[in-house]
């Protein structure tokens, strides 16, 4: 018996939307799932061209509404237990999201032991670990700490979520970014960590100049990173990044020679592993014109301190990473002219734009 | 012609619906590359890292290990007829990132008899292009231009006692050689394992590193000689390439 052809497209076509049923299985309690405005970050042309895509989370994509929210709330000190703190107390716009003094000071007046994090390229820490010494695995647990740490914010998630469940606009904000007006922790968390994976800097002078703009440099700002890049000389690039990984990061824990008897255990206290005793995470070298005091405890008030340190302060522990040569010297002994071309260089990894971004000053 | 039609919805529904899982019939099977390492035949892993462990090379310095990468690429398996199975990857292998440790790759190969696995230690002249491959650069793994960029072969770092007793440390870096301004020595190594065997299933064949023949075979390294600032000095460069002729051989294959 023969099959006219449009009874067996007819066929056909039946068939197929049986396939569907009898195969997807996760489509079958078609709740209407809540979704946001999609807002894709905006990847400078340098990642895209050298680094991997960003890392978002599937639970908490980017949306228009979510960061919207979280930047209000990164500005809002509604989440400190006296409402006199928030996330940009500590992390200035004008400061990459830094804060100039060494140690940030919380809300009973105590002061931290370690220098506030820069903020920006949140979504290119490939290893996910957060903090000085790693101990937050995503950017959504970091956001939860600051909250309740005694020396900083000292509230509960508790009494942070009730403050903001019985503000005037945040459970109507919760509405268009989540799609519920119930607050909770895990929201709030979300919502910041969405506004800072758009803190993206990638436009300095020297990525211009990387990407093709031989005049957006000086010669010395190019010495400079010729002795970043030399073994002998900087030997910087083996922590720090170079031309090809323009994150100026390797996103990893090292004992870069700070002390000969280690006081702030750092990834050790994290692991447990006495190994990593005095390991810190290699930061960024981006916008250093804005990031002072430096180092993990931020004791160097400038970036000619720094500089000195690895070209003639190293002192020897236990953990000390191999890449800390001539230690026995103190250093390499870079000369007065290449710490000075060192200098420049770096400075051209800052970026004006990112700092003075309108979308990422305080919307309060 | 109800008949035809239930044949048909039959058809298509086990074409779509029917996973990959027919590896017991079919004629191909899966390939686990597992990379270990060992000095002088004892097995190391991160946990030998640091403190935890000294070895003793054959100049008889004391040494420790803190790092451990390299980079392997282009994996082919040779078979009895002479056919040759490629792999079109590379991997980095990294002591502290377990997953690195053991690679799947999704191609899969014919069941048959095998006589031995090619591949290249480092990136050969043709694949060791500047900025060209993403993920390597965002581990930060490439080899600075002005020593003919690319990428690094091999990260192997610790700490030595001096001849004082004193640690100090080495970083044993490998990669391109650079010569003299603008003229470098591809310092890959192309290993050709001979070696019989046949598969039937899913195999996993071991890669083993003896870290130990870098630092003898035939140059005996004296690390107080060779310690740091080794990517910019030629010789050792060199000297690296003509020890690591032996580095690797062929483990359990099952």
């Amino acid at each position: 018996m023969r099959v006219p052809f449009r009874v067996a497209y007819w066929i056909l076509g039946l068939s197929c939307l049986g396939i569907f049923a009898a195969c997807s299985s996760d489509s079958e309690n078609p709740e209407e799932e809540y979704t946001a405005t999609p807002m894709p970050l905006t990847v400078p042309s340098i990642f895209e061209q050298f680094l991997l895509p960003p890392l978002i989370p599937g639970d908490n994509p980017q949306t228009v509404e979510g960061v919207s929210l979280g930047r209000k709330l990164f500005f809002d000190p509604i989440l400190s237990a006296d409402n006199t703190m928030a996330c940009a107390t500590c992390h200035q716009p004008q400061n990459a999201f830094t804060d100039s003094n060494q140690f940030s000071i919380g809300i009973d007046g105590i002061a931290g032991f370690r220098n506030s994090m820069p903020l920006y390229n949140m979504a290119w820490n490939n290893n996910e670990k957060f903090f000085w010494d790693g101990r937050a695995v995503t950017l959504e647990e970091q956001v939860l700490e600051p909250v309740t740490n005694p020396i900083e914010m000292h509230n509960t998630w508790a009494n942070a979520v009730s403050s903001l469940q019985n503000h005037s606009q945040y459970p109507d904000l919760f509405l268009d970014a989540f799609g519920t007006t119930e607050i909770d922790s895990s929201l709030v968390a979300k919502a910041i960590a969405q506004f800072e994976r758009t803190l993206i800097s990638g436009n300095s002078p020297f990525d211009r100049y990387l990407m093709g703009d031989a005049t957006a440099v000086t010669q010395s700002e190019i010495n400079g990173f010729e002795i970043f890049m030399d073994e002998a000389r900087g030997d910087c690039f083996h922590c720090h990044g170079n031309e090809s990984n323009p994150l100026w990061t390797d996103n990893i824990f090292h004992n870069n020679g700070l002390d000969e008897v280690i006081t702030d255990k750092g990834l050790g206290n994290v692991t447990g592993d006495p190994r990593h005793d005095g390991l810190f995470k290699s930061p960024s070298l981006r916008n250093l014109a804005y990031t002072a005091p430096y180092m993990h405890d931020g004791r160097f008030a400038t970036l000619d301190d720094v500089i000195n340190h690895y070209s003639e302060g190293l002192v020897y522990s236990e953990t000390i990473d191999p890449l800390m040569k001539a230690v026995g010297e103190g250093g390499v002994h870079l000369t007065e002219e290449d710490k000075a071309d060192l200098k420049t260089f770096l400075l051209s990894l800052s970026e004006p734009g990112f700092v003075n971004n309108p979308a990422f000053q305080n919307p309060n | 012609m109800k008949k035809i039609a239930l044949l048909l919805i039959l058809t298509i529904t086990l074409i779509s619906c029917s996973s990959d899982d027919d590896s017991n019939t079919s004629q191909n099977a899966s390939v686990t590359f597992d990379f270990t390492q060992n000095f002088n035949g004892s097995n190391v892993t991160e946990d030998d890292f640091g403190s935890a462990a000294v070895y003793t090379n054959a100049a008889g310095n004391f040494m420790s290990i803190t790092k451990l990468r390299y980079l392997i690429s282009r994996i082919n398996l040779h078979k009895e007829d002479g056919t040759v199975i490629s792999f079109n990857e590379y991997h980095l292998i990294d002591l502290e990132t377990a997953s690195s440790l053991s690679v799947t790759p999704p191609l899969q190969v014919p069941k048959g008899d095998y006589t031995g696995i090619s591949f290249v230690y480092g990136f050969n002249e043709e694949d060791n292009i500047s900025g060209e491959y993403n993920d390597l650069n965002a581990v930060n793994w490439s080899w600075p231009s002005a020593l003919g960029g690319g990428y690094h072969f091999m990260q192997l770092e610790g700490s030595f006692d001096d001849t004082m007793g004193a640690p100090q440390p080495y970083a044993y870096h490998n990669g391109t050689a650079r010569q003299s301004d603008g003229v470098f020595i591809q310092n890959f190594i192309e290993f050709d394992l001979d070696q019989n065997f046949t598969i039937n299933g899913d195999t996993s064949i071991e890669i083993k590193m003896d870290i130990s023949e870098w630092f003898k075979n035939p140059y005996t390294w004296d690390l107080n000689q060779y310690s740091t600032d080794l990517m910019i000095n030629y010789i050792a460069q060199i000297l690296m390439n003509d020890n690591g002729q032996d580095v690797f051989s062929l483990g359990d294959i099952n």
